[in-house]
Formats: structure tokens, sequence, C-alpha cells
């Protein structure tokens, strides 16, 4: 199982989540710069929080256009795993593998705090660590992460069992406390807490390791 | 081939909230200025474009709002075209998405 972690101009958790998995879990790990097309053998694509390309015009929608996101694409049409935390999540959903829009925060503060998440895993490949129903607490630190979508997509999406992570206290204001999202196949995950920082005793928890431990099954 | 000059407004869309407007509404009052029942906050793009006519730059800018310039998940789009040099509104073409 060797894992690729996409690195953009701009990204800072690049580092965090290699630590994660190849520091923590043993899972060897290799960056993938923006302008590179090669993700001939990896089993899976992360894609860290931080910014990419000054995020300007909106978050995720200049990333969008990267070489090595066609490529994201196609391996995502292949069946393979790709996980997109933080900003990885805004540039999925500009992607268009994932619906929705990630905007300011309600309160317009930069958040950053741990912040308890109840877990609906259903078929999301990245979840089968956790119980249904079951609460973590994972970090958040985002200025822009409240989840937009119109009523009747956000039904499709909770009848489907696509909402599998949700705030409990709903710190952004984001419509249905959506926290995390995954696609119809399960094989795709964006969300906005930060994973790879719980999953070191001396960091901050250990409520994420199981999301990357599922690498390992 | 002939220029043409663009500007492209982009909104929020009705339904999302707009706290950076809202706390500028607010700073309004603090102004003195009072009455400011709305405030929200958009962009506004200056472009120009070389196409062969109005209507393929129509249809190029379109395709640019709707794909890059605005999110239409989360916001509207207004284009406004006319032949570059031109400063009268009347030659203008508007669109929106």
């Amino acid at each position: 199982m060797t894992i690729g972690v996409v690195v953009f101009p701009g990204s800072n958790c690049d580092r965090d989540v290699r630590w994660a998995t190849e520091g923590c879990l043993g899972l060897p790990t290799r960056f993938l710069w923006h302008e590179e097309r090669d993700l001939s053998g990896l089993d899976a694509v992360i894609l860290p929080g931080g910014f990419s390309y000054g995020d300007y015009l909106r978050c995720g929608a200049i990333a969008r256009f990267a070489p090595i996101l066609q490529e994201v694409a196609a391996f995502v049409e292949r069946g393979g795993r790709v996980l997109g935390i933080c900003n990885g999540f805004q540039v999925l959903t500009e992607m268009g593998l994932l619906p929705g829009a990630l905007t300011r925060n309600e309160k317009l503060h930069f958040l950053c705090e741990d912040t308890p998440l109840q877990v609906s895993p259903g078929r999301c490949q990245w979840l089968q660590g956790y119980g249904e129903g079951e609460t973590i607490r994972l970090p958040i630190a985002h200025g822009e992460g409240r989840y937009q979508l119109d009523p009747v997509q956000l039904q499709e999406l909770e009848d489907s069992g696509r909402v599998v992570l949700r705030y409990q206290a709903n710190p952004n204001g984001s419509v249905g406390a959506v926290a995390g999202l995954t696609n119809p196949a399960g094989t795709v995950l964006g969300l906005m807490p930060h994973p790879e920082r719980a999953c070191d005793p001396a960091t901050g928890g250990l409520d994420g390791r199981r999301l990357l431990a599922s690498l390992l099954g | 081939m002939p220029v043409y000059s663009a500007r492209v407004l982009v909104s929020l869309r009705p339904s999302v909230l707009d706290p950076a407007g809202e706390a500028t509404r607010a700073a309004a009052a603090r102004l003195g200025v009072g009455g400011v029942t709305k405030l929200r906050i958009g962009k506004a793009m200056e472009l120009e474009i070389e196409a062969p006519d109005l209507d393929t730059a129509r249809e190029r800018l379109s395709l640019l709002s709707d794909r890059l310039l605005a999110n239409p998940v989360i916001e509207n789009w207004t284009l406004e075209l006319e032949p570059h040099g031109t400063s009268t509104t009347a030659a203008s073409v508007m669109g929106e998405g």
C-alpha cells in the first residue's frame, strides 16, 4: 500500500500527512508535485490542507486545473481512493468530485480548535474503522469551511448516506452541520477536520488514526 | 481581430449567507449612514478579449464565467460586453448565469 500526497504551491499540511501515514502507520508515502502526472504504483492519494495557488478567486478554483488533478480524476474513475482534507476538500468540490462548496465561516473567524464530530461511515471506505454514530474529536483549522448546498441536493446526500461526518456544535455554520462527505462509491472522502493531526498522542489525540489506518486493511 | 471589453459581475446567490456583507452593513451604521437594509459583497472582473465577432466573444466569456470566474453552486454572474473603446452602455450586451 503506497500513498501519494499532492503538494501544491501553498500546501502546508503535506508533511503532517506524511508523518501520519509513514511515521505513525508505516505506510510508504511519496509527495506528488502539482505539475507531475505520474500516479503509478499508488493505492491512495491524499490532498492535504493549507492553500493552493494562493486560493485566488475561490479556494481550490485554480488548483482544479493542476496537471496532477487531471490524473487524480482518472484515478477516481478507476476506483482509486482519494482523501481531501480541508483545502483538499475545497479542491474536491471545485473539481466536481464532491457536490457543494465551502464558504467563509458564518462568524468570519478563522477557527482553530478541537471539535466533536459524529461519524456515519456507511460505505465510505475511509471510515470503516469507526462505529455507526460514534463521536470522535478532531482538530479544525479553517476560515472557509461553511458547507453550502441547496436543500434539495442536501436531502439527496442525506438519503443516500453520503454525509459521513457531522459537527456536533457546527462551529462554522455549515448546512446540515456537514463536516465530511463521500462519493457514491465510498472511495472519495472530503472533510474539513484534520485527521492527520490526531494520529499521535503527543500532538492531539488518536481519533484520526483509524481513518488513515483504513489504508492498512 | 476585434477586441471586446467585458465586465463579469459575480454575486452570491440570494440563498447563501454573506457574513462579510452583514459585518460591512453594521459598519455603515457606525459611520452614521442609516437605512442600509441590504449589503452583499461580490466581485467584479474586467476583461479584454480578442474574438472574430461579438457572439463568439460572448460565448467564450459565458463559458469562462460559468466554469471558472463563478461557482454556480453558490454564485450568480452577469456579463457586460462591448467593442473595445466604446463607452456607451447602448452597445453593451448582457448575459447571465
